[in-house]
Formats: C-alpha cells, structure tokens, sequence
C-alpha cells in the first residue's frame, strides 16, 4: 500500500512537471495570436469633437477603460501610462493614449478632459450614451460591476469594478498586446518601441 | 518456509521506508526541469453550444498556480467556433492568447467560464531547495490531482 502510494505521489509530481510548447514572442505584455484587427469605435472626445479609434491608424496606440471617480486604479493607470510617454521621448509623439469612460453618469467630456490633462495633454478621452458604452466594451471584452455605494459617502458617490488592462494597438490598428494592472513601465516601454519599430 | 515470508516482509519494509524517504528527499532538492515555462489551458470545440444548452461547468479550476522562473507563462486558446472571455481578454475563434508573468503575486480575474465568475492566478516565487520546493512540489500534485 504504501509502495503504491509513493508510486501514485511519484507520477502525480511528475505529471505536474509536465510542459506543453507554444510559440514564443518578442513582446513582454499578453500577446494575441494572430492579432485581430481593433473593432472601431466612435465617441464624444474630451476635447469636444469625436474619437474615432481608426483615425489613430499609424500610431500605437493605448486603449484603457476607467472613470475619473475611480480612487486609485486609474490614476496610477493614467500616471503609469505618462510615465511610459515620456520615456518614449521622440518617439512619444507616434504614441496615443485612448482613456474611454466606464461612467457615463459622471464622465463628462468636460470632465474627462480635466481628469486626463492633469496626466498628460495629450490624452485623448472617450464618452458617450451608456448604449455606445457598452457595445465598446463587449467589442473589448471589458467588464464592469454595477454600482458599489459605500454607507458613509452620499447617495451620488460610487465606485466601480472594471477591468483594468490596457490594450496596445499597432500602427496597423491590430489589437496586439494586452498589459495587466501593476506590469512595470519599462515592460510597457519596450512593447510599445517593438511595436513603433513595425 | 517462515523465513522466506520473514524475508519478503522485511524486503517491502525496507522498500517502503526507502520510497518514503526517498520521494520527499527527492522532491526537496532536485532541481525543477521544466521543457517550457507555459501553463496552456484550452477552450474546446462545442463550449458555447454546450453552455447555450444549458450546461453548467467549470472549464478550468478556479485557481491556477504558476510558480516563476518555472511555470510562470499562461497560455489560452479558443479552439471553439465563438468568441471566449478569459479574465477580461476576448479570445477569437482559433486565437491563442499568451501572458506571461514577471513577479510573484496572486491576480484576479473576471471570468465566465467559471460558474463562480473569478478566476485566481497565483504566482509563486521560484522555489528554493528544501521545505520550499518540497512545498512547491506537493502544490503542484494537489493541483494535478484536480484536474485528473
């Protein structure tokens, strides 16, 4: 019994060792393959006019999903996402980050646009109808929980769960690469040069 | 007649004691050899019409164990005919999806292909020889031996 029982444990440890082979990238972030091209979209920019994904052709860009409410993920996505621009340098400039809103209820363009200029100028932020919203979101994968209300904040005060990845799109507009929550900014740098070299 | 059973007993209680000694041992110190760091989990063909059947099931467990410098990439790939959410990431039809960690900490993920709708990834340090390893190792016999 006990010998059959070593022998049982034996394989078991074995079989946990066990690997299967894919194919290996050059970039350091989630990497779908074969990319699929970015589904388009089309918002009420922060700056006043619209935000059409596709117009981005040419750069690489950075597609993130958050609300200017959120009290800690977002900012440190968006001061994140700032920190890796101005790594870039020169390069920063072929380099467009698209911040579209979980919260319409609160996510004015107005709004939005003061939230992201606090980070960087140059970021551009997506809102719309809840509808619009939500077809992004699907066409990404994206989720968000209802409304989160905390006892000892008012009625008009929430919070959210989102998912909280950044997508990299190539100058191609291909959805290539997926960055989790808390990945360094060098990683991100150097997808996005892998990318900007293409 | 009686020695030869005495012989016998005492031949598998030396076995036993060698093997329990033994396989611990082993599993303490000898190096991990891994032929590739990926972890590749599958979405087979059918899950969206089982699902849209009716069916509920878990497809993956609902806690995955990567460990660095080991097993510390995870790979998805959507043999079915649709589109899967794995975590937050939508994976094509035919797409593989392939991340790779590069610290040592536990994830969420929302996911529905579990009933439960989380998905954990935890991602253990690279395990040192000894109680760490011996520890790593016995983990990662619990996790084979659920999904057996």
């Amino acid at each position: 019994m006990a010998v059959s029982g070593a022998l049982l444990a034996s394989s078991l440890l074995l079989f946990s060792t066990c690997a299967r082979t894919a194919s290996t990238s050059e970039l350091r972030g989630g990497v779908f393959d074969p990319p699929r091209l970015a589904p388009d979209f089309s918002l009420k920019s922060s700056n006043g006019s619209d935000v059409k994904l596709s117009r981005y052709r040419g750069k690489v860009v950075a597609l993130a999903f958050g609300y200017t409410h959120c009290p800690s993920v977002c900012p440190t996505t968006l001061a994140f996402l700032a920190e890796v621009r101005r790594k870039l340098g020169a390069g920063g400039t072929d380099f467009q980050v698209v911040y579209v809103t979980v919260d319409p209820e609160r996510d004015s363009a107005e709004r939005l646009n003061a939230f992201l200029t606090h980070f960087d100028p140059t970021f551009i932020g997506g809102t719309g109808t809840p509808e619009q919203l939500a077809k992004v979101r699907k066409d990404y994968g994206i989720t968000v929980s209802d409304k989160i209300f905390v006892e000892t904040l008012p009625k008009s005060e929430y919070f959210l769960d989102h998912s909280s990845f950044i997508f990299l799109i190539d100058r191609s507009g291909q959805v290539r690469d997926m960055m989790p929550y808390g990945v360094s900014a060098d990683d991100m740098e150097h997808d996005v040069k892998v990318l900007l070299a293409k | 007649m009686t020695t030869i059973k005495h012989r016998i007993r005492y031949a598998v209680l030396l076995l036993s004691v060698l093997v329990a000694l033994g396989v611990p041992a082993w599993a303490a110190f000898a190096p991990i050899d891994t032929d590739s760091p990926e972890l590749v989990l599958e979405i087979p063909t059918g899950t969206f019409a089982r699902r849209q059947a009716g069916e509920k099931f878990d497809l993956i467990p609902a806690e995955i164990r990567l460990t660095m410098g080991v097993k510390d990439v995870l790979v998805m790939q959507n043999h079915d005919d649709v589109p899967h959410l794995f975590g937050p990431v939508l994976i094509m039809p035919k797409q593989t999806f392939r991340l790779p960690f590069r610290k040592a900490s536990t994830y969420l993920f929302t996911c529905p292909l579990h009933t439960s709708g989380l998905l954990t990834i935890v991602v253990d340090p690279e395990p040192e020889r000894g109680w760490a390893r011996l520890r790593w190792r016995t983990a990662a016999a619990v996790q084979a031996t659920a999904w057996l």
